[in-house]
Parts: structure tokens; C-alpha cells; sequence
């Protein structure tokens, strides 16, 4: 048992030594970014933990909540199951690159309005994916946009005034 | 307290939260958003048994390892806490004996996770394995091993950890004037809070002063606990509550990981922060209570209750947690919905070897909601009456006193039956097989009636200051996201004439806000409201004093006055509002307001009831529509109508988005979640195998808000948070009864439960999934309590003197 504790701490050391860091370029909400980061690390911690950028949160860093959605090249993916290394040359878009305080998205400016953040935990995640059905298709009906949000969880608002966002902002910008 | 509703302009409008943008753009930082500099990262070493002694730690190979800054075991933080008083039986970390898989016993704070991680490998620990306990029927018999708390603490025999019995009224006097008694049991499954956010706490430990940032609940009772384990002083710690990402009643108490990273903090010099993995939120849990129940009650052949007769056994899990309430809890609340002239309740607590159990939104009330509910379905088919019409018999009636002391006031549980039953068109439902409506009603306090330790000071405590630069209000009370904090900016900005927008918030910061009890048991805008509409109110006076002094009204003004003297749109008189800070100012001095709220004494004269009690009570009534394929058991909720007594809406959006979500997360345990075992471990600690509604599974909601203006809640309001959820789960399971005609007597009510059922029928058995008994256990002689003169309304010293009396 000793042995095998031993083992694991000399195979630390090891991977230490080992760990490949890797130069990359990574452009987020229109910056570039160089970095040199452990290969093994994800999209995820890079941004929260190397870019500071932590309006990107976890849920579960298993793939299964949805709430760190962030989009890559518009798409929306789940950060925590990306390795920045994939992501050469892709653009990639947080909550930070949406909108701000000072102007915000009108998915934003709905979610607010309506009360659809609540703890607000899921929102960045949420406001993504929703970006992304928008500008695929940009009047969805509501079960359309319960499809495109159905892999994010929320346990604050009943997901209710998360569909009404969605469809105010969508109506807004057509007119 | 009510004020005239012509004039308000804040309060009752759907105004956004004061820090939406904040919440919408990835601004707010929460716990695990905080990186100071040389900041550590800890994990937690857990135990991988369910029940076992701990021979030996020794964490000597984790200590050697570079970038490794502390190591703390069991024998470093031996003194124990437990959020209520008489439950003090948690450890920070185990030294002695662990009690469910992912009870902490060691921790590591390193420069980085993954240095943390693999130090935890090298953690060895020896253990003795025991047989773990992991049903109420197992912990009530004498344990293959031993007992998992020593008696000497429980005083209990088997496994008990509390029990109570109590006579309201005389019972057998109801029973004997009966037309018709029937038994039932019920199960409810336990289910877990599953807050989007993972626990986490940051501290730093400067100049003998302990800061600590948490998403926690209730700032306060974080505080008393680090006082307590870490032996220092309240004065010299301090506990921010950061951004929250979602309670539901799971970070209500301390937690390990809260004291843990403050000891580290201390040892090390450095800030430490600690975030649970996904797995380990699981095993903090303090879910619902797994709920066994046996209700027995006689009608009359009118359908009026006579007596009823509710038992409850809990299954607690490791430890004491919030348990000596919810065991009050799955019984207390049921005769403020029903009017019930004698009522006996019996109620056991059991420890098992599993994440300790607590508070989730309803609070222990839910459980006993879905068994009371269906029951009386029950009965009313024996009558051939219709469910609904037996209830409405049945209903509470606004201003009485329940047979247990408990006091009603303002009551629209006739309103909120009426809106949904006409919404949904309930009474003219189409009758066919594998379609159904079910109809159900709750209560639930808004606010506890009495504090978790005794004490006689205030609940809440708001401070308000006033200077040239405008206001500022300072509250313990912590926005979960529910919007407490909006909830007092608009108090205050209603009162001095303001937009929310000019009333800056401190909040949920033990230095420098006063006490607040905190977001539970559904109480922050009721006590924190009314602690902020008292302090506004008196800022009101000094700055309209101020003004008419100068205006040349001077001397103690009469009231009406003063009431000449406007309060709106950021005026005061004839002077803007820094105007007359600045006249107010030089008129008093500092300006500074303080308010306060303590519930009156409710409870009756018996020692326990002090669990129940609340100055108000919210209602709900709720009907689902649902479709039930009888070939795969597979259920569809089509649609939810829920109308929710609230007293007052301070802000329509706020109370529309409480009741949707509670809406929801019943819906959830209703139909899937599920926290259960196999083998002394859970069975799916993950959120993808742990199942919840997704958009997909949660259908459209209408609500309805009901206005009954409660005379002691601020404007008028109560509770929206917790009452919403409860009459959601026994709805759908009488919609299944309306659809199928098969009874699902336990929740969670999935496909294989109906097709259970309806085996059964087609055997000949009958039409049922549910536990077939409760299992024996001697409650001993009840607490006879003399029931009330249901007309009394006595509250606080005059309820008192009564008693003396």
C-alpha cells in the first residue's frame, strides 16, 4: 500500500517533468491569446484559470450539464470536454464577448427584462446556445428553441422565462 | 402594514432584478470565481465505506510532497457542529468513524489541484469496515454491528435519532363519530437540490482575522459554526456571501469544506480555496428526507374530517442536520390546510448510512403533502364524492387557530382552487382512458416562527444611511438568486420616493451588515421586508421633518401634516431628495435608521411547538394534465395550472418566476429524481445518470397570483419560493388515478411503477404501486395537548399571559 502511495507521488514527479506544454494561439471574443499551457488541460480551465475569463462556469466538467457552452466558430460546445490544442485557428466565443454592462446583447437585455436568470449560474452557458439557434434560425417556435437549449440544465427557473427570453429577443431583432 | 395600494409605485411592479446585468453577462463572481494571489487549492480526502472505524491516518507520504502547504486529519479539528443546537454531531473531518460514502477524514491544500489530488492518494487510511444500515426498517431493529452514533448521544434506541408523539384534541372521540375510517401508506423517495453550482469557499487568514467567502445560504450560521470549531472569537471572523449559484435549501448548513479551508488558512498563511466535483455536491447533499407514511382519518358520510391520525418515519441518513425539524415538518403544516378537529401525529427520525438528509425546498412538508393529499382522494371515491368537493369541505378557513395551535390568517385557498379549476377546465375534463387531471392544494410558512437556536433578539436586522451621496442599506440576508436583495431595494425605494437604482445594497457581509437569519424557510422578504419597511419609514420621517422645518411647519409636526409633505420621484416637498439629505443632515447630524423584525409567540403550550409556527402562511392550489400510455407506462405532463396565495405581489415577475420554478423541481420529483443506493454508495452520483426535467420535459406553466393581503407582511406579502412545489407532486399522482385508474402510492411515480400497478389490476390485486406497511415501532405515550378555541387569535405577550393564566 505504502509502495503504491509512493508510486503515485514518484509518477507526479514524473509527469511533471514529462507534462507537455504546448505554445498556442487562441482567439476569444476576438483576441488573440498566446499561451503555453499543459496539453492535457481544457478549453474550460483555460479560460477560467489562464484567461481569467471566468463568466464561463462548471456544472460538472463531464459533459453533462451544459453550463460551461461556450461557441467555437459559432457552434455551441461544451468547454470542459474541449482541449484548447483542437482549437488552433477557431474562434471562440464567451459570455464576456456577447455583451457587456455597459451594452448588452439583446438576448441579454430579454434574459434581464423577463427574469430569466435567476442565480444566474446557467445563464452564460444558456445565453450561448441560444445565440447560436438564433442565427441559424432566427424565429424559432418554442418547442424549436427547447430543442436547441434542451443540453443546458437550469434548477432555477422552471426553464419557462428562458423560452420567453429567447423569443423576445428573436422578435426584436426582425423588427 | 399594509399601505394604500393607489400610491405605490414600486412595489407590485414587474421591475427586472437590481443585478440582472450583473447576472446576464458573466459578471458576478462567485465563489469559485475568486483567485487571489498564492492562493492554494484544496481537496478532500472521503471515506469510500459507508460505515467504518477509522484505525489510522497517516498522511505523512502526502506532507513530502512538493508544492503540498498543509495537511489537516480528523485530530485537527475535533470539535463538533451541527446546524441545530441539539444535533451537534458532525465533524469537519472524521477522526473515529465514518458514516457514509463521502464523509470527509482528511484534506490537502497544494499550489495546484491535480499536486492536491494526487497528494490525497497518498493519504493512507486503515479502516474497519462495519455493516452499514441503509433502510428505516433496518435502523429500527437492533444493528448487526453497532449503532451508527453512539446512544449516549441519540439516547434512542436502535438507530432512532428523534421521535415525537402528540394529541391534538381527543382522536378516539373523532374516530368513534366517523362514518368511514381509512389507512393508506405512502412512500416519498429522497431527491437532492442539484444547485448548478458546485459548493465552494475561498479564505484568507490576516492579522489574526479569519475571512471567509461562501455560497452559502445563510451567512450567520457559517459564522457561529467557524466560531465555534475553530475557536475564535465571532469578532475576529468574518463570512461574505459571494454570488449565489443556487440553493434550494442545500446551503443552509455549515459544511466541512467551509471550516476545513478556514484551518487551512490559518495553518498555511495563504488564501485556500476549496470547490466540490459534481460527485462530492452529491454526498454534502441535506436532499428530502425518503419519507414512509401511514395516514389514517374518518369522515363523515358529508365528507368533514373527524380525526386524523399521520405517522412518519424519515430516513435522516449520517447525520442530525435540519432533522429534528423535518421531522416536524412531514406533519405539522397539515392542519393549517385542512380544518382538522383532533389530530394525532407520531413521527421517527433514523440515522442510515447515507449523505445526511435536511432541507429542500418545502422542507420536510412536501412528503407529507403527497401522502395527505392522495389519501383524501382516496376517500372521497369511497364516498363517491368528487376529490375536489371533499377538500373544499375540508378547506382552512382564513383567521382561525388550528387544533395544534397553529394560528391562519389571511387564506385564499378558496380563490386559488376556483382560478385553477376554471383555468383548466378541470370539472368538464375529457374522460378517456390514458388522459387525466389531477387537482391538489398546500401551505407553507413564510418564515419560521422561531430561530434555530433560542434566543429572543430579531430575525432580521436592517440598517439604512443616509448622507449627501444618497442611501445605502445594510442587511445579513443572502440573495440566492430569488432577488432578497431587489426585494429591499424596492422596500426602500417605495418608502423614500427612489428608483431601486438609487439604493445601493450591502449584504450577506458579517462585518458590516446586521444580522439576517438568511434565505430558508421561505422568510427573507416577509422579515427582511418588514425590518427594511421599519427602517425606511423612520429615514421618511427624519427627511420630511428636515423638510418641513424649513419650510417653516417646524415644531413636532401633527401627522396629517406631515402628510402633506410628498415622498415621490426622488422629491421630497418642494426640495429634490440630496436636497433634503443635505437639510436632514445638517438638521440631525449622521443619518442612520435601523429596523427590525421578530415573529410574534405563535405556538401553543407544549414543549415542541415551536416547529410550525409562522406569521403567515402562503396557499396554493394546483391541477395537472397529463397522458399516461397504459402499454409503456410512459406519463407526459402536458400542462400546469397553479394559482399561489402570495399575499401581495412586491414584484410580479419576481413571485411568477418562484412559483415556476418551484413548479418545476416538483415536476422533478415527481417524475424522476431520485436519490438512492446500492450497496451503501449512491447509485448515480453524475447529472447526466441523476435524473432532471430538461426543456424537454418541462411543460408549459400557467400561473395565477393571489392577492389576499396578509396584515403582518410587508404590503401585505407572504411567501412564493417553497409553497408552489408542494401541491405539484400529489397532483400528478391523482391525475395518473384520473387517467389509468391505478393508484402510484410513492414518488417518484416512473413508467415501471405504472406498469406495476397495473399488473396488479389485471391480477386481481389491487390497483396499486406502493409500500405495503409501516413498520412497528412504539412512539410511547403521546404529548396530550388541549386544542385552542379555534376564534383565538392571541399572538406574542397576550398569548403569554393566557398561558400563565
Amino acid at each position: 500500500m505504502v509502495d503504491l502511495c509512493w508510486f503515485s507521488f514518484v509518477m507526479l514527479n514524473e509527469l511533471d517533468r514529462q507534462i507537455q506544454r504546448e505554445p498556442l494561439n487562441l482567439r476569444v471574443n476576438g483576441e488573440e491569446h498566446q499561451i503555453l499551457v499543459p496539453v492535457h488541460k481544457t478549453l474550460l480551465e483555460v479560460l477560467r484559470e489562464d484567461l481569467r475569463l471566468t463568466g464561463t462556469k462548471h456544472g460538472c466538467e463531464l459533459g453533462e450539464c451544459g453550463t460551461c457552452t461556450v461557441l467555437v466558430d459559432g457552434q455551441p460546445q461544451l468547454s470542459c470536454l474541449l482541449l484548447p490544442i483542437q482549437l488552433d485557428d477557431c474562434e471562440i466565443t464567451t459570455v464576456e464577448g456577447m455583451g457587456s454592462t455597459a451594452e448588452l446583447h439583446p438576448l441579454q437585455q430579454a434574459f434581464a427584462e423577463l427574469g430569466a436568470a435567476q442565480c444566474g449560474y446557467c445563464t452564460p452557458g444558456m445565453l450561448l446556445a441560444a445565440r447560436a439557434l438564433l442565427e441559424r434560425n432566427p424565429l424559432p417556435s418554442r418547442d424549436q428553441i427547447r430543442e436547441a437549449l434542451a443540453g443546458n440544465l437550469c434548477r432555477c427557473t422552471g426553464y419557462a422565462k428562458i423560452v420567453e427570453a429567447v423569443e423576445l429577443a428573436a422578435q426584436r431583432s426582425l423588427r | 402594514m399594509s399601505a394604500r395600494r393607489g400610491e405605490l409605485r414600486v412595489i407590485g411592479q414587474p421591475l427586472q432584478k437590481v443585478d440582472a446585468a450583473a447576472r446576464v453577462t458573466g459578471v458576478a463572481v462567485y465563489a469559485d470565481d475568486l483567485n487571489l494571489p498564492r492562493m492554494l487549492h484544496c481537496r478532500i480526502l472521503r471515506s469510500p465505506h459507508p460505515h467504518a472505524r477509522i484505525l489510522s491516518v497517516d498522511a505523512s507520504a502526502a506532507r513530502r510532497i512538493p508544492g503540498v502547504k498543509a495537511v489537516l486529519t480528523g485530530h485537527d479539528l475535533p470539535i463538533r457542529f451541527g446546524i441545530l443546537p441539539v444535533s451537534q454531531d458532525e465533524r469537519a473531518l472524521e477522526a473515529e468513524k465514518v458514516r457514509y460514502v463521502g464523509d470527509p477524514v482528511a484534506a490537502v491544500a497544494a499550489v495546484d489541484e491535480e499536486i492536491a489530488a494526487a497528494a490525497l492518494d497518498a493519504i493512507r487510511v486503515e479502516y474497519e469496515v462495519l455493516e452499514p444500515v441503509m433502510s428505516i426498517e433496518e435502523a429500527l431493529r437492533e444493528p448487526a454491528h453497532e449503532p451508527i452514533h453512539d446512544r449516549a448521544y441519540t439516547r434512542r434506541p436502535f438507530n432512532v435519532h428523534r421521535q415525537l408523539s402528540y394529541d391534538f384534541g381527543d382522536v378516539e372521540a373523532g374516530f368513534a363519530r366517523a362514518d368511514h375510517v381509512r389507512e393508506d401508506v405512502f412512500f416519498y423517495q429522497g431527491n437532492t437540490h442539484l444547485p448548478m453550482e458546485q459548493h465552494s469557499a475561498v479564505a484568507t487568514y490576516i492579522d489574526g482575522r479569519l475571512t471567509l467567502w461562501t455560497s452559502t445560504q445563510v451567512v450567520h450560521y457559517v459564522h457561529r459554526a467557524l466560531a465555534k470549531v475553530l475557536e475564535l472569537p465571532l469578532n475576529r471572523i468574518r463570512v461574505i456571501g459571494a454570488a449565489h449559484g443556487g440553493g434550494f435549501g442545500g446551503k443552509t448548513d455549515p459544511f466541512a469544506h467551509e471550516i476545513i479551508v478556514s484551518k487551512m488558512a490559518m495553518v498555511s498563511g495563504r488564501p485556500v480555496k476549496c470547490t466540490l466535483t459534481r460527485e462530492e455536491v452529491f454526498y454534502a447533499h441535506r436532499g428530502r428526507h425518503p419519507v414512509l407514511m401511514w395516514i389514517k382519518t374518518g369522515v363523515t358520510s358529508e365528507g368533514r374530517i373527524t380525526a386524523m391520525h399521520y405517522r412518519s418515519a424519515l430516513d435522516g441518513g449520517a447525520y442530525g442536520s435540519y432533522g429534528a425539524a423535518s421531522a416536524f415538518y412531514t406533519g405539522t403544516l397539515q392542519t393549517t390546510t385542512y380544518d382538522i378537529p383532533a389530530y394525532r401525529f407520531d413521527s421517527v427520525r433514523v440515522f442510515t448510512n447515507k449523505a445526511p438528509c435536511g432541507p429542500k425546498r418545502g422542507h420536510g412538508t412536501p412528503q407529507g403533502r403527497f401522502g395527505v393529499e392522495l389519501h383524501l382522494e382516496k376517500i372521497a371515491h369511497d364516498l363517491g364524492m368528487d376529490p375536489v368537493e371533499l377538500k373544499q369541505k375540508n378547506f382552512v378557513k382564513p383567521f382561525t387557530r388550528a387544533v395544534n395551535w397553529l394560528r391562519v390568517t389571511s387564506c385564499g385557498l378558496e380563490e386559488c382552487t376556483q382560478k385553477v379549476l376554471d383555468a383548466a377546465g378541470y370539472l368538464g375534463r375529457e374522460r378517456r382512458e390514458g388522459h387525466g387531471m389531477g387537482f391538489a392544494i398546500s401551505s407553507y410558512m413564510s418564515g419560521a416562527g422561531t430561530a434555530i437556536y433560542w434566543n429572543d433578539m430579531a430575525h432580521s436586522e436592517v440598517q439604512l444611511k443616509v448622507d449627501r451621496t444618497g442611501v445605502t442599506a445594510y442587511c445579513g440576508a443572502m440573495d440566492i438568486g430569488q432577488g432578497s436583495d431587489s426585494v429591499l431595494a424596492f422596500v426602500v425605494a417605495e418608502e423614500l420616493g427612489l428608483t431601486p437604482a438609487d439604493v445601493r445594497l450591502v449584504t450577506a457581509d458579517t462585518d458590516t451588515t446586521p444580522v439576517d437569519l438568511g434565505s430558508y424557510s421561505s422568510r427573507v422578504t416577509f422579515m427582511a421586508g418588514n425590518a427594511a419597511l421599519e427602517a425606511a419609514r423612520k429615514m421618511r420621517n427624519l427627511l420630511v421633518e428636515a423638510v418641513a422645518e424649513k419650510r417653516g411647519l417646524g415644531g413636532d409636526l401633527p401627522a396629517d401634516l406631515r402628510d402633506t409633505i410628498e415622498v415621490r420621484d426622488g422629491r421630497i416637498g418642494d426640495f429634490s431628495f440630496e436636497e433634503a439629505c443635505v437639510l436632514a443632515t445638517a438638521r440631525f447630524g449622521a443619518l442612520s435608521t435601523t429596523g427590525s423584525y421578530r415573529p410574534p409567540r405563535i405556538g401553543g403550550p407544549f414543549k415542541g411547538s415551536g416547529v410550525g409556527p409562522s406569521p403567515a402562511y402562503s396557499y396554493s392550489a394546483c391541477v395537472v394534465d397529463v397522458d399516461a400510455d397504459a402499454r409503456s407506462g410512459l406519463l407526459t405532463v402536458n400542462r400546469v395550472w397553479i394559482a399561489h396565495d402570495v399575499g401581495r405581489a412586491i414584484n410580479p415577475l419576481l413571485v411568477v418566476g418562484q412559483v415556476e420554478g418551484s413548479v418545476y423541481m416538483g415536476l422533478g420529483e415527481a417524475l424522476m429524481e431520485e436519490q438512492s443506493y446500492r450497496k451503501g454508495r449512491h447509485k448515480w452520483p453524475s447529472m447526466l445518470e441523476y435524473k432532471s426535467p430538461t426543456f424537454l420535459d418541462t411543460p408549459e406553466i400557467e400561473t395565477f397570483i393571489i392577492e389576499t393581503v396578509d396584515p403582518e407582511g410587508p404590503y401585505g406579502a407572504k411567501e412564493a419560493g417553497q409553497g408552489p412545489l408542494l401541491p405539484v407532486v400529489p397532483a400528478v399522482a391523482a391525475a395518473v388515478y384520473d387517467a389509468l385508474g391505478i393508484w402510484v402510492d410513492e414518488i417518484p411515480i416512473t413508467p415501471e411503477k405504472i406498469l406495476r400497478a397495473l399488473e396488479a389490476r389485471q391480477k386481481g390485486q389491487q390497483a396499486r404501486y406502493g409500500p405495503k406497511a409501516f413498520p412497528a415501532f412504539d412512539f410511547g405515550q403521546p404529548i396530550r395537548v388541549e386544542p385552542p378555541d379555534p376564534h383565538d387569535m392571541r399572538v406574542g405577550p397576550e398569548l403569554e399571559e393566557a398561558f400563565r393564566a
